[in-house]
């Protein structure tokens, strides 16, 4: 499904034989390197094959079956049989044995999980942007200690997103620091608002660090030059930030923002550990993993559901917003 | 926002020094922001490690009560916890999986880098869009698939779904990186008498090495710091560190560990702290490669 | 080299996984019925395993010994899980629907074992393996039993107590409202009033079930139908939400796990706590780490008009159906739940007994003395809803008493909405 991906991008990026002076040895080349190239790329691609398509293609199968049931007769539970869009619609639309689900059943969390996912996604992904692009301005610019500022920023991310999760819980604790420090009373993790900020606030401080390499490195592709250009025409900080930096750091900061969001909707390790899902910090992948243990053929479905929805934002941000990964990942030079 | 900033180097003129100079105390004032951002909290987990449980909730930014007890819980088996054990077993599973996606991924991202060949943007994308593959969509399958075959809770459970972001994620940075490789001088060598055999091994494999070996950092730690696979599929002897500390047993039942949970947070973070900022040029290279070029 | 090793597996895992989906109609949902033969093996006489959770206060080892000493030759194995119990879950789970014949006795929470009997993976306690509960006390052997039949021997219990701070309260509340009118001591005395486990987990099921059922109200069925949209029901859990919002509970309790309410009384937050019997010794240690020491005391938990009804905890010992040796199985049951063991749990583990005789018992009362008044507990206790949905059942209940008690709905209507959640469940 992935491989549709790059296809919709190729026009814009005419393939590098094109280029090439003296067409014909070229293509001879083209062959044989292709042929070496099929025996380089094919442990790769099988190996892909089996760990990924091989279980999607299975979750698929699983979810068009039903849950194994209780026979009410036996009090025993006996296998479910052909399901065609069952379970599909039980998420989708709610419906559970012919009725609407009815709240304290994880049908019913459905849509509240995909909001939940899709604030995470924007909210974190915004700051993130925001906060990462400032770091990186900052790191871009010369001063005693930038080498310690820009290792200081891998800490938070080399840390384990588990232990992130623990170490921020134990901040936002009753007792804990954030409250001492703010004089506050905030169950953090005791209402839907705060819990949701908590979980935020530790993904900000997580990920931004990353967020804010990949800009800094595109903000170190823009030669001096340019912006000594638009001094002497008179440019002010921000019309040279906003004419100069935006549009020439916009294919790197595409590409981090794609990188982000896709990370951010599967989000999962931070709120099950610090909510356990609970105060509406459900997202799609802890629900998922929750109806696990009360239905396979079922939490195939969502799953299958979950990986839709990424694709179709991964489809989106390609097609229509240009982050062109796959065309910087196999462009060679640098432009 | 001053964008004065955004020039490097010209900043370093030595004659924009003669005055008082606002905006770079306005500089040093955001380094300092980003500093403690970045670095309070994972201080704050080290002073928690080493103080005393009964006092966990206090507030003194500089250690206090310090002891090494938090230490001695986290490997007390007796309690519950296998500590050392989920180090192995992380260990285990993180280098076995970049072993397997290096050796794999080594030859792609060679074809990658430097063939050319049709199909060279649909094969990147379906290596690209397979590692942004949700896990939880791996993780239902292989739960009744494991369970069937009986490898359920073993090392294999956790290494083979994560190849599935570990390789795309070596063939994406080493691609880049051989890209940026000077292979004029394999020519070179070999027109100054080298074997390709000679060839490989004197220009090449120096070449390729600080690459292969800093992307075998980024694979390591994404493989370390996995969580959602391993706490579905991984078992009590299998069990790694990640998960180990999400369901960390303190000295009570029912008590939440929060200094003993900081101290396996250190003990885990350490070493990682230390290999990412001796390499961290490298590292930074690494992660940025292919997104900007 | 390197690669062969793991590719291997790999390359085994896709044939494998592509053979088995093709017979195996996509691999469907969990094992069925059918499973295993409960006719089968049931003379059987050998080596057997006996699968348990973290053996913390190191119990089991010296009684499987003490076994093995007197049986050569019906030898058994003791295969410790973790700590936690959603793995010692997961861990049965798989074992059983791998048909393992090496799991033959398996000690199951008691929450745990309707779902396995219905899954056909537990032997039923009857004919040839007949297992005798008289002297054990009833509402523990209602955990054992699915559908009329037992399945499993109850061997530990577990239930809710009220901790009083006795230098404030001279006598201890016998009531809800009793308990409630004595909530303007606290405030006198600047501390909240009373808290059980509130957060949104298992602990609030249990302390929810402990008001529904209390007075009177039921969440399922003796046939396991949903059974909770009841005026009992909603007046048990309207007590709970009522004491929220007066305050008489503590905000911060919406939090609370069984360590942070305990945390809070040992502090002196607190007036009254509904806790587990483990917070007895913890509370009392003199080493200066609990302020209340020596000013505590412990009471059955109040209801509407006598003692409450707790919630049951504990665990129950339950024979694979895979077993090859079943006979060795059902001794080593008897063994393991006799009165002698019943003591030695007692003392050892601090693990409270099922057999009703043993909490008057001086040898037992002299080292934990907590027990007679957990006897009451126990034997007004109402076990947690039996029915193989439990994860459904409980999720149904956690959610909407935890909206109510938050007071993002109404008691009535997170009662009828527990009502059709664990409807639902299929």
């Amino acid at each position: 499904m992935s491989t549709k991906l790059p296809e919709r991008t190729t026009a814009g990026a005419p393939a590098q034989t094109h280029h090439m002076p003296g067409r014909e040895s070229a293509d001879r080349k083209q062959v044989t390197q292709g042929r070496w190239a099929s025996v380089l790329l094919v442990p790769t691609l099988v190996l892909l094959a089996v760990v990924i398509i091989y279980p999607v293609v299975n979750a698929i199968i699983m979810s068009f079956q039903k849950d194994a049931g209780l026979n009410p007769a036996t009090g025993f539970f006996e296998q479910g049989g052909p399901a065609g869009f069952e379970n599909y619609m039980h998420w989708l639309f709610q419906q559970c044995n012919g009725q609407s689900c009815p709240p304290g059943t994880l049908g019913s969390q459905f849509w509240n999980a995909m909001g939940t996912t899709f604030f995470f996604t924007v909210v974190t992904v915004a700051l993130e942007t925001v906060l990462g692009f400032w770091m990186a301005i900052i790191m871009t610019r010369s001063f005693r200690g930038r080498s310690a500022v820009r290792a200081a920023v891998l800490v938070p991310w080399a840390i384990p997103t588990a232990v992130t999760a623990k170490l921020w819980f134990f901040i936002f604790a009753f007792d804990g620091i954030a409250n001492k420090l703010f004089g506050t009373q905030i169950l953090w993790t005791g209402s839907e608002w705060p819990a949701k900020w908590a979980v935020v606030i530790s993904d900000v401080w997580k990920t931004t660090p990353f967020m804010a390499l990949l800009i800094l490195a595109g903000l170190q592709l823009i030669p001096d030059e340019v912006y000594e250009a638009a001094k002497v025409d008179g440019a002010s900080a921000w019309q040279r930030f906003t004419q100069i930096t935006l549009p020439l750091v916009k294919p790197a900061l595409m590409v981090a923002i794609l990188f982000r969001t896709l990370d951010a909707l599967r989000m999962f390790d931070l709120p099950y550990i610090m909510t356990q899902g609970a105060n509406n910090t459900t997202t799609l992948s802890i629900l998922v993993v929750d109806q696990i243990r009360e239905g396979f053929n079922s939490a195939a479905a969502l799953s299958t559901i979950t990986f839709i929805v990424i694709f179709l934002v991964a489809f989106i941000f390609v097609r229509f917003l240009g982050a062109n990964a796959v065309g910087a990942a196999t462009s060679s030079g640098r432009k | 926002m001053a964008a004065t900033a955004t020039l490097p180097r010209a900043a370093t003129v030595p004659d924009r020094r003669k005055t008082f100079d606002w905006s770079q105390l306005r500089t040093y004032v955001s380094a300092a922001v980003i500093l403690v951002w970045c670095l309070v909290p994972a201080y704050w987990m080290i002073v928690t490690a080493f103080r005393d449980t009964a006092f966990t909730f206090d507030s003194t930014f500089w250690p206090t009560h310090v002891t090494w007890d938090n230490f001695a819980t986290v490997f007390d088996e007796s309690l519950g916890n296998h500590f050392g054990r989920n180090l192995l077993n992380s260990l285990i599973v993180a280098g076995a999986t970049t072993i397997v996606a290096l050796v794999v991924g080594v030859f792609a991202a060679y074809a990658l880098a430097r063939l050319n060949f049709r199909f060279k943007f649909a094969v990147m994308g379906f290596i690209l869009g397979a590692s942004m593959f949700p896990g939880v969509a791996l993780v239902t399958p292989l739960f009744q698939l494991f369970t069937n075959i009986g490898w359920m809770g073993s090392y294999q459970a956790m290494i083979i779904p994560d190849i599935s972001f570990t390789l795309p994620l070596t063939v994406y940075t080493l691609t880049s990186f051989f890209r940026e490789m000077p292979w004029e001088l394999e020519e070179s060598a070999r027109i100054d008498g080298c074997t390709q055999g000679q060839a490989f091994r004197k220009i090449i494999l120096p070449l390729a090495a600080p690459a292969t070996f800093t992307t075998a950092i980024l694979a390591f730690i994404g493989a370390w710091n996995e969580f959602l696979i391993a706490s579905q599929l991984s078992s009590d002897a299998t069990r790694p560190v990640t998960v180990a500390i999400a369901y960390f047993a303190g000295a009570q039942p029912h008590q939440e560990p929060y200094t003993a949970v900081m101290a396996a947070g250190t003990i885990v973070t350490i070493p990682l702290v230390i290999l990412v900022l001796v390499f961290q040029r490298k590292i930074v290279a690494g992660l940025t490669a292919g997104a900007v070029k | 080299m390197n690669t062969r090793k793991y590719l291997l597996p790999a390359a085994v895992a896709g044939v494998l996984a592509l053979s088995l989906s093709a017979c195996g109609g996509g691999g469907g949902g969990s094992t069925a019925s059918s499973g295993g033969d409960a006719a089968a093996n049931l003379d059987g006489r050998g080596p057997i395993t006996y699968v348990q959770g973290k053996d913390n206060s190191n119990v089991v080892r010296p009684l499987v010994d003490k076994w093995n000493a007197a049986h050569p030759d019906q030898k058994v194995t003791f295969k410790e899980q973790s700590d936690a119990a959603d793995q010692q879950h997961d861990d049965l789970v798989q074992h059983f629907q791998g048909k393992d014949a090496n799991y033959d006795v398996v000690d199951v929470d008691v929450i745990w074992t309707a779902e396995f009997a219905a899954k056909g993976w537990l032997q039923p306690l009857k004919d040839k393996t007949a297992f005798d509960t008289s002297a054990m006390l009833p509402a523990t052997v209602k955990t054992a039993t699915y559908g009329g039949t037992l399945y499993a021997a109850p061997q530990t219990s577990d239930g809710g107590l009220l901790y009083y701070r006795k230098d404030l309260v001279p006598t201890p509340p016998k009531t809800w409202d009793e308990m409630m009118s004595m909530c303007s001591i606290a405030k006198q005395n600047n501390m909240g009033c009373y808290a059980g486990q509130f957060q949104k987990y298992e602990g609030l099921t249990v302390n929810a079930s402990e008001a529904i059922n209390s007075w009177g109200g039921k969440i399922v069925d003796d046939s396991g139908k949903a059974a909770v949209n009841s005026a009992e029901a909603k007046a048990g859990l309207g007590k709970l939400v009522e004491a929220f919002k007066n305050g008489n509970i503590p905000q911060e309790a919406i939090t609370y796990k069984e360590e942070d309410s305990r945390t809070a009384f040992q502090d002196g937050k607190l007036l009254f706590l509904r806790n587990w019997p483990y917070v007895y010794n913890i509370a009392g240690k003199t080493d200066g780490s609990s302020k209340v020491a020596d000013k505590f005391g412990i009471a059955p938990l109040p209801g509407k008009s006598g003692p409450g009804a707790s919630s049951l905890g504990g665990h129950n010992l339950a024979m694979s159906v895979y077993s090859k040796n079943k006979a060795t199985a059902l001794d080593f049951m008897k063994f393991m739940t006799s009165e002698e063991t019943e003591k030695f749990y007692a003392t050892q583990g601090s693990l409270a007994p099922v057999l009703g005789s043993l909490y008057t018992d001086p040898s037992l009362t002299s080292k934990l003395a907590y027990l007679p008044v957990l006897k009451t507990s126990i034997e007004n206790a109402v076990p947690r809803p039996v029915t193989p949905f439990y994860p459904a059942v409980t999720k149904a209940v956690e959610d909407n008493a935890y909206a109510a008690l938050k007071g993002e709905k109404t008691v009535d209507q997170a009662v009828a909405d527990m009502q059709s959640a664990i409807e639902a469940a299929k």
